[in-house]
């Protein structure tokens, strides 16, 4: 028997109130009930978490690592987004 | 818990890949980066990966049949929820490293099928029989002892979906190894019978669980390029003394003998020292003629068949909710 593929669910959990969902693993799972279920059990043995979100997989899309420099690098020479780049006499104080 | 002797390289090398990527990757590596799921990796890195991280997975899964033969005959109820939640626990870490193993492009239903087949193996020492209570103090001490100087080094692996799964994996399993020492406490605390038991249990799980560490680096096939890889970072006998240093002195406390004469402490290198391990033994039951093979495979394919039915009618009813779903 050639069994039909279970689909894959990404898992993310906020861990404590005010936190943001962090990517923590997945789980294969029929349906989106199924999911939560396996991620409560497999993600939230200790406590891990206050609220949990699966996605499925193929929902996402992601970049290519292939064009980290070309997405990424153009910030590193923009150093005047930063509030270093600013001279600001040490008389004015905390700014 | 548990890998060992499961971190050879793949002997099939890959066919000619750009010397310089292959470069780059190995730069990425020395340089401590972590290499993630998308990222261009040599194929016998892949392929390594893949063997290793499932093979531990497998370890993980039928790691939960020595221990749960006791689960309806621990011997109190702070003893039963204990080991509940370390089986379950087990079962968890499978699942983290199964997904791990999937993010190298490898699917759960080839990984369970390998399992199944006999195509992949698991750690040998789960091919024991528990024959006492007290055997489930040992693998506790001694099986998830030797399994936590494995893993830990694990946490360091250059694979950056492994590394996190044996992060989160060591942090679950530091009670493991102390609820398994409070066992073999009470139980030499306990009656001549008891501390017989003790004793008996340490006796037949101490040579397996030095076996745990894999051959000897002398007889350690393909590791050097897990160690240029940085999947390794200790070889196996470096790791196989750590856990000797630290358990020799613990059973000693214990008040228990190790089964092994030539055992010494050796005062000019700080260092225990023990006797030769039969390394037939441990090919033995590698290549599937140990103790409990046969059952602990049995055990798996059946529980995996008995549950077909309940994949197949999740499916089923996901499948009719969507087609409901798009109609209305």
């Amino acid at each position: 028997m050639t069994e039909q593929k279970m689909p894959l669910w990404e898992v993310f959990i906020r861990s404590r109130n005010g936190m943001a969902h962090r990517h923590v693993g997945s789980v294969h799972a029929a349906d989106a009930e199924l999911a939560l279920q396996a991620a409560r059990d497999v993600y939230t043995r200790r406590g891990e978490g206050l609220s949990i979100w699966v996605v499925p997989s193929i929902a996402i899309t992601a970049s290519d690592p292939g064009d980290k420099e070309s997405l990424f690098e153009p910030t590193a020479s923009k150093i005047y987004r930063h509030p270093t780049f600013y001279d600001v006499p040490d008389e004015v104080g905390h700014m | 818990m548990y890998t060992q002797a499961l971190n050879a390289s793949d002997p099939s090398s890959a066919p000619a890949e750009d010397a310089a990527a292959l470069a780059r990757f190995q730069a990425r590596i020395d340089a401590e980066e972590r290499i993630e799921a998308n990222d261009w990796m040599p194929g016998a890195y892949r392929r390594t990966l893949i063997r290793q991280i499932s093979q531990h997975a497998h370890s993980e899964i039928i790691g939960m049949q020595p221990e749960g033969n006791f689960l309806t005959r621990a011997p109190s109820l702070r003893r039963k929820a204990a080991l509940l939640a370390k089986i379950q626990d087990e079962g968890g870490h499978g699942l983290y490293l199964y997904a791990a193993a999937e993010t190298l492009g490898v699917a759960r239903e080839e990984l369970t099928d390998q399992l199944h087949t006999g195509r992949a193996k698991y750690s040998s020492i789960f091919n024991y029989p528990t024959l006492s209570w007290a055997d489930i103090g040992a693998i506790g001490w001694l099986v998830d002892g030797a399994a936590i100087m494995n893993q830990i080094p694990l946490c360091r692996c250059s694979y950056g979906p492994y590394a996190r799964a044996m992060i989160r994996i060591c942090r679950e399993e530091s009670f493991h190894q102390r609820q398994g020492f409070e066992i073999m406490l009470s139980l030499v605390r306990g009656t001549e019978e008891q501390k017989a038991m003790a004793q008996d249990a340490l006796d037949r799980w101490w040579w397996p669980c030095l076996m745990m560490f894999g051959p000897p680096d002398a007889e350690s096939t393909h590791s050097d390029q897990s160690m240029r890889w940085k999947i390794k970072r200790f070889s196996n006998d470096a790791l196989r003394q750590k856990f000797v240093d630290a358990t020799v002195p613990q059973g000693h406390y214990l008040g228990l003998r190790f089964p092994d004469s030539r055992l010494r402490f050796d005062a000019a290198t700080g260092h225990w020292q023990h006797g030769p391990i039969d390394w037939s033994e441990f090919s033995r039951v590698l290549a599937g003629d140990g103790p409990c093979n046969r059952e602990r495979l049995e055990n798996r394919r059946a529980a995996h068949a008995k549950g077909a039915w309940v994949r197949e009618a999740a499916l089923a009813f996901a499948a009719k909710q969507r087609v409901r779903k798009e109609a209305a």
